[in-house]
C-alpha cells in the first residue's frame, strides 16, 4: 500500500520552469493555499496557471511567476476584484492571457481528463472570448443540424493542486463543504506523478466513511500522487465546514496590495518563511 | 400614494422580468437581482427555484444575509452549469457597459490586451446569454455605462446572436434591462433597445442624457409600476428586513 504523504516543498520540487499547473477551488473558496505558498518559495518561473481564480492567481502574479494565465474569472468573492491580478493585467505584465467563459474552462479540463482533443459547446460563440483567443476553432456538427460549435481545446496540465477537508494517506479524499467545485477535473486533467492533494487532516480510511455521506468521497487514490496534511492550508480562503474565509486577513491582503511598500511589509511578515512561519504569523495577529 | 423607495421599485421591476417563467432557476447576481428573484417567487411566480447564492435551492423566503435555509435541492457549480446549458434558467446580471443591442461587458475597461481597468473577466456571461434568458440590472446608468460600443463583449447581444444560426436565434433572449432610471426591452423589429417605462419622477431627457447611443423612444411611455402593498410587506418584513435594497443605488 503506497503511503503518499509528503510536504508541500517536496511536491513543488517535482515541478520545473514553464510547466502548466491547475489550481482547484473557486475564487476565494477552498484554495490549496499552502501549496501556492510553497510555489512562492521556489525559483520556478514562466508558469502557466489554470484556475477559477482567487488569491492563488493574485499571489503568483505578484511574484512574477506567471507567463500564461488561463481563467474564467479572478475574484476574492467578498472583495469583487483581485488586486494583484488587476495590477498585473493593467500593467500588461502577464505575457499571455486566455480568458474563457467559466463553462469553457470546465469543458477544457473535462476534455483533458477524458483524453479528448476538444469538447464542443455554444458557450463563448459570438463573445469576445473568440476574438481574444484567436487560436480557438469551431467544429461543424456531422449530423443533420450542421450546427457550428466552439471546440474548446483540452487543458492538459503538467500538475494539479487541490485542497480537501479529509484524506487518507493513500490519496482517497473527501469534501465536506457545499461544493467540490471542479477539483476532480483538475486532478484528472493532470499528468500522473504530479497530482497533489492537501487536506485539513489525514485520517484512517474508515474515518472518511464515517465522517460524511459516501457522496463526499469523489476523489479516489488513482487520481492522486501526493498527499499533504495542511491544517488551515486553505487560509485565508474558506474551507467549509472546517472554517470560514478569514475576511479580516483578506482585507489586509487586499489593502497591502495597493502599494509596493505595504506589500513588501506584508510579504516580510507573512510570506518570507515556511508554512509553519506563515501559520504562526497569522495566529499572532 | 406609495412611499416605495427607488430600491423597492427596482426590485419589483426585476421581479417582473421573471413573470411567466414557471419552474426554472431564477438567478440574480447582486442584492437587487437576488431580491427580485425571491420576491417573484414569494408572490406571483411560485414555481421558480431560487438559490442561497452558494450551492442550495431554498424553499423558504430567505432574507438577504439570512442563514436559516429550508433546502430543497443541491446545486453546486457543476449543476448550475448543467442547468444553464440545458436552458432552465433566467439570470439577471450586472453590466459595467451595455450597448444598444444588449452586448454586455463585465470583463475590463479599455483594450482587453492591456486594460485601463481589469474587472471580473467574462465569467459565465458568454454561456449564459447563448443558452437562456438573460436580463440586466444596472444601478448607476450613465452614458459611460450605456455606450455605443462595449470594450469587451462578455454577454452577447442581438446583433451577434443573429449571426450564429437558427438554434441560437431561437434560444437567445435578452428580456429586459432595469436601471435606476428606467426599464428597457428589445421588443423592436431589429432588437434595438427601447424605453419600456420610466421610473416615477424620471423624464425622457434624463434617460437620453444618461445614454451614449440612440434609444428607441415610443410615443407613449408608461411609468414603471409601483410595488403593491403585498410586495412591499414581503420585501420589508420578510426578504430584506435590514434594508440592503437601497445600498446598490446612488443616493
Amino acid at each position: 500500500m503506497a503511503d503518499k504523504r509528503m510536504t508541500e516543498d517536496e511536491a513543488v520540487a517535482t515541478l520545473s520552469d514553464g510547466m502548466t499547473i491547475g489550481i482547484g477551488g473557486w475564487g476565494s473558496r477552498r484554495k490549496p493555499m499552502s501549496l501556492v505558498r510553497a510555489l512562492l518559495r521556489t525559483d520556478l518561473k514562466d508558469l502557466t496557471i489554470v484556475s477559477y481564480g482567487g488569491p492563488d492567481v493574485g499571489l503568483l502574479c505578484a511574484a512574477g511567476k506567471v507567463r500564461k494565465l488561463v481563467y474564467g474569472f479572478v475574484s476574492l468573492d467578498s472583495i469583487a476584484l483581485e488586486p494583484h491580478f488587476r495590477l498585473a493585467r493593467q500593467a500588461g505584465s502577464i505575457p499571455e492571457v486566455v480568458e474563457y467563459d467559466e463553462g469553457m474552462l470546465q469543458w477544457g479540463l473535462y476534455a483533458a481528463s477524458l483524453r479528448l482533443p476538444f469538447l464542443p459547446t455554444r458557450a463563448g460563440l459570438g463573445s469576445d472570448v473568440v476574438k481574444n483567443s484567436p487560436d480557438l476553432r469551431t467544429v461543424t456538427s456531422p449530423y443533420a443540424d450542421g450546427e457550428e460549435l466552439l471546440a474548446v481545446p483540452a487543458l492538459t496540465l503538467d500538475a494539479a493542486f487541490v485542497h480537501l477537508n479529509r484524506a487518507d494517506e493513500r490519496g482517497n479524499a473527501q469534501f465536506l463543504g457545499p461544493d467540490l467545485y471542479f477539483d476532480d477535473l483538475f486532478l484528472n486533467a493532470a499528468a500522473v506523478g504530479r497530482r497533489f492533494l492537501s487536506a485539513e487532516k489525514i485520517v484512517p480510511t474508515a474515518e472518511l466513511v464515517s465522517g460524511g455521506s459516501f457522496h463526499t468521497m469523489k476523489i479516489n487514490r488513482s487520481m492522486v500522487d501526493g498527499v499533504i496534511e495542511a491544517p488551515n492550508g486553505a487560509h485565508f480562503t474558506n474551507c467549509q465546514p472546517d472554517y470560514e474565509r478569514d475576511e479580516a486577513f483578506q482585507k489586509e491582503y487586499a489593502k497591502a496590495a495597493g502599494d509596493p511598500e505595504t506589500w513588501k511589509a506584508f510579504v516580510d511578515t507573512y510570506l518570507s518563511g515556511s508554512e509553519a512561519d506563515y501559520q504562526k504569523a497569522v495566529a499572532a495577529r | 400614494m406609495s412611499d416605495a423607495t427607488l430600491g423597492e421599485i427596482c426590485v419589483v421591476a426585476v421581479a417582473d422580468t421573471f413573470r411567466g417563467d414557471g419552474e426554472i432557476f431564477a438567478s440574480g447576481m447582486g442584492t437587487i437581482p437576488m431580491l427580485g428573484a425571491r420576491l417573484a417567487r414569494a408572490t406571483f411566480e411560485p414555481d421558480l427555484l431560487v438559490s442561497d447564492g452558494e450551492a442550495f435551492f431554498v424553499a423558504n423566503n430567505l432574507p438577504v444575509g439570512g442563514t436559516d435555509k429550508e433546502v430543497e435541492g443541491w446545486v453546486p457549480f457543476r449543476s448550475v452549469f448543467d442547468t444553464l446549458w440545458g436552458g432552465r434558467r433566467h439570470v439577471v446580471m450586472g453590466a459595467s457597459q451595455i450597448d444598444s443591442f444588449g452586448n454586455q461587458n463585465i470583463a475590463n475597461i479599455g483594450a482587453w490586451e492591456k486594460p485601463k481597468a481589469q474587472l471580473l473577466g467574462v465569467r459565465g456571461a458568454p454561456g449564459n446569454t447563448i443558452n437562456h434568458t438573460t436580463s440586466y440590472f444596472i444601478g448607476n446608468q450613465t452614458n459611460r455605462v450605456f455606450v455605443e460600443k462595449v470594450d469587451t463583449v462578455s454577454g452577447i447581444g442581438y446583433d451577434r446572436a443573429a449571426k450564429l444560426g437558427d438554434w441560437v436565434k431561437a434560444h437567445h433572449e435578452l428580456r429586459r434591462v432595469v436601471t435606476n432610471l428606467a426599464v428597457y426591452d428589445f421588443n423592436t423589429p431589429d432588437h434595438h433597445m427601447r424605453v419600456a417605462s420610466l421610473h416615477p419622477g424620471v423624464s425622457i431627457d434624463d434617460v437620453v442624457a444618461a445614454t451614449g447611443f440612440e434609444l428607441v423612444i415610443p410615443a407613449d411611455i408608461p411609468t414603471t409600476r409601483l410595488p403593491t402593498d403585498e410586495e412591499l410587506t414581503v420585501l420589508r418584513e420578510v426578504l430584506d428586513p435590514r434594508s440592503f435594497r437601497d445600498r446598490e443605488l446612488p443616493a
